[in-house]
């Protein structure tokens, strides 16, 4: 039996919401940790979960929440750092996963919502439903803490060993199709001023 | 710049310029011709560097580290540069970031390969319809010059720009 078919199998994991987990994971965030959420439902239920300055909202460019968040982690080593990605995202830049454990930052940590579908443009399937899966991807990339939650108490000690522990790590989520609990204001210049004032206003050293 | 500057060759020309405006973080995508660069980079401690697997990730890294306040820039080429306009409108652009891409002209001045020749006619007029401030260097004792401006207007006006390396630069003997 490989790794991947032990107790961190996609097939095993409980199909959970993505709106109540993002709430589950801002929750934990007492240290003005960085969050980067990728395009559409990402991060629009990261917006619905309360609008931290330390939040930063994309508007496009999809697929490069993790890359972003990997210049974040970059700059400041000292701040932990989440990217929110999709599955439909994260396919169109595989190699990034890569990237990350090339850095092997310690402060990073990925979490993807796995759905199997575009549900942004209309619920079309992604590879991930034909048995692509993301943690097999990641760690044959290199991201050996790399697992799949099998249900809300594991991702919250998933969680609890990024922001407690040294990194990389990746998260990966099985999710329902439910729509997002909101939608971010598409105010660009507004995201990144908020952002970079909730990172340099941080009294985290940095 | 004292003319005794132009004996320097441009790539150390360039890490000094790099230094002055304390860019200290470099993501490249590999290219020939920005080799003398890159070889200068990755010998110089100062630089941390970061090497992904496509240009779009490496404007979205030094893109993140300036929102966190650390300066970066990114090298590639030409054909690079065609696989990145979506990232520069839906993320450099609109967001107001100061990402400074160096970009190696190749598909000019004695290109053989088609390919080439063609991808490099679209990364002016891309470049132009984005608004993105662009300049070549075509002499190395013009790199301090443009350069050193060219970084220290994207990151006072929080816009990207593109620096192009002419072959006049990199090929010619001069």
């Amino acid at each position: 039996m490989s790794v991947i078919e032990s107790t961190t199998s996609r097939h095993t994991a409980k199909v959970m919401n993505r709106s109540a987990l993002t709430r589950r994971l801002v929750a934990k965030l007492n240290n003005e940790e960085a969050v980067i959420g990728g395009i559409g439902n990402s991060n629009f239920d990261l917006w619905a979960s309360g609008q931290r300055p330390q939040n930063f909202y994309m508007l496009g460019s999809m697929g490069l929440a993790s890359s972003i968040a990997l210049g974040v982690a970059l700059a400041q080593p000292k701040r932990k750092v989440f990217a929110l990605d999709g599955d439909g995202s994260i396919l169109m830049q595989l190699g990034s996963l890569g990237t990350v454990a090339s850095v092997n930052p310690a402060n990073l940590c990925i979490i993807l919502w796995d759905n199997g579908l575009y549900q942004i443009t209309g619920s079309q399937k992604t590879l991930t439903s034909r048995g692509v899966d993301l943690v097999a991807i990641a760690r044959g990339a290199g991201l050996a803490q790399s697992e799949w939650a099998q249900d809300e108490e594991h991702f919250e000690a998933l969680v609890d060993a990024a922001l407690n522990q040294d990194g990389p790590r990746l998260i990966s989520v099985r999710i329902d199709g439910e729509k997002p609990a909101g939608t971010t204001d598409r105010d660009p210049a507004r995201i990144r001023i908020n952002f970079m004032r909730g990172l340099a206003e941080s009294s985290n050293p940095v | 710049m004292a003319s005794d500057s132009f004996s320097e060759e441009w790539a150390s020309t360039f890490v000094r310029v790099l230094k002055d405006n304390n860019v200290d973080l470099v993501t490249y995508i590999p290219d020939n011709v920005l080799r003398p660069l890159i070889d200068a980079i990755e010998a110089d401690p100062y630089f941390t560097v970061v090497v992904p697997t496509r240009e779009e990730e490496a404007v979205a890294i030094v893109a993140g580290a300036y929102m966190a306040g650390r300066r970066g820039i990114t090298l590639m080429q030409t054909s690079g540069f065609a696989t990145i306009a979506n990232t520069l409108a839906s993320l450099a652009c609109p967001f107001q970031l100061p990402v400074v891409m160096v970009i190696s002209e190749r598909g000019t001045l004695g290109e053989f390969q088609l390919g080439q020749s063609m991808v490099c006619r679209t990364m002016r007029p891309v470049l132009q319809s984005l608004g993105i401030e662009n300049f070549a260097i075509q002499d190395k004792s013009q790199v301090e010059f443009i350069a050193g401006n060219m970084i220290r207007q994207a990151f006072a006006t929080k816009t990207p720009a593109a620096i192009i390396l002419s072959p006049l630069l990199t090929k010619r003997p001069h």
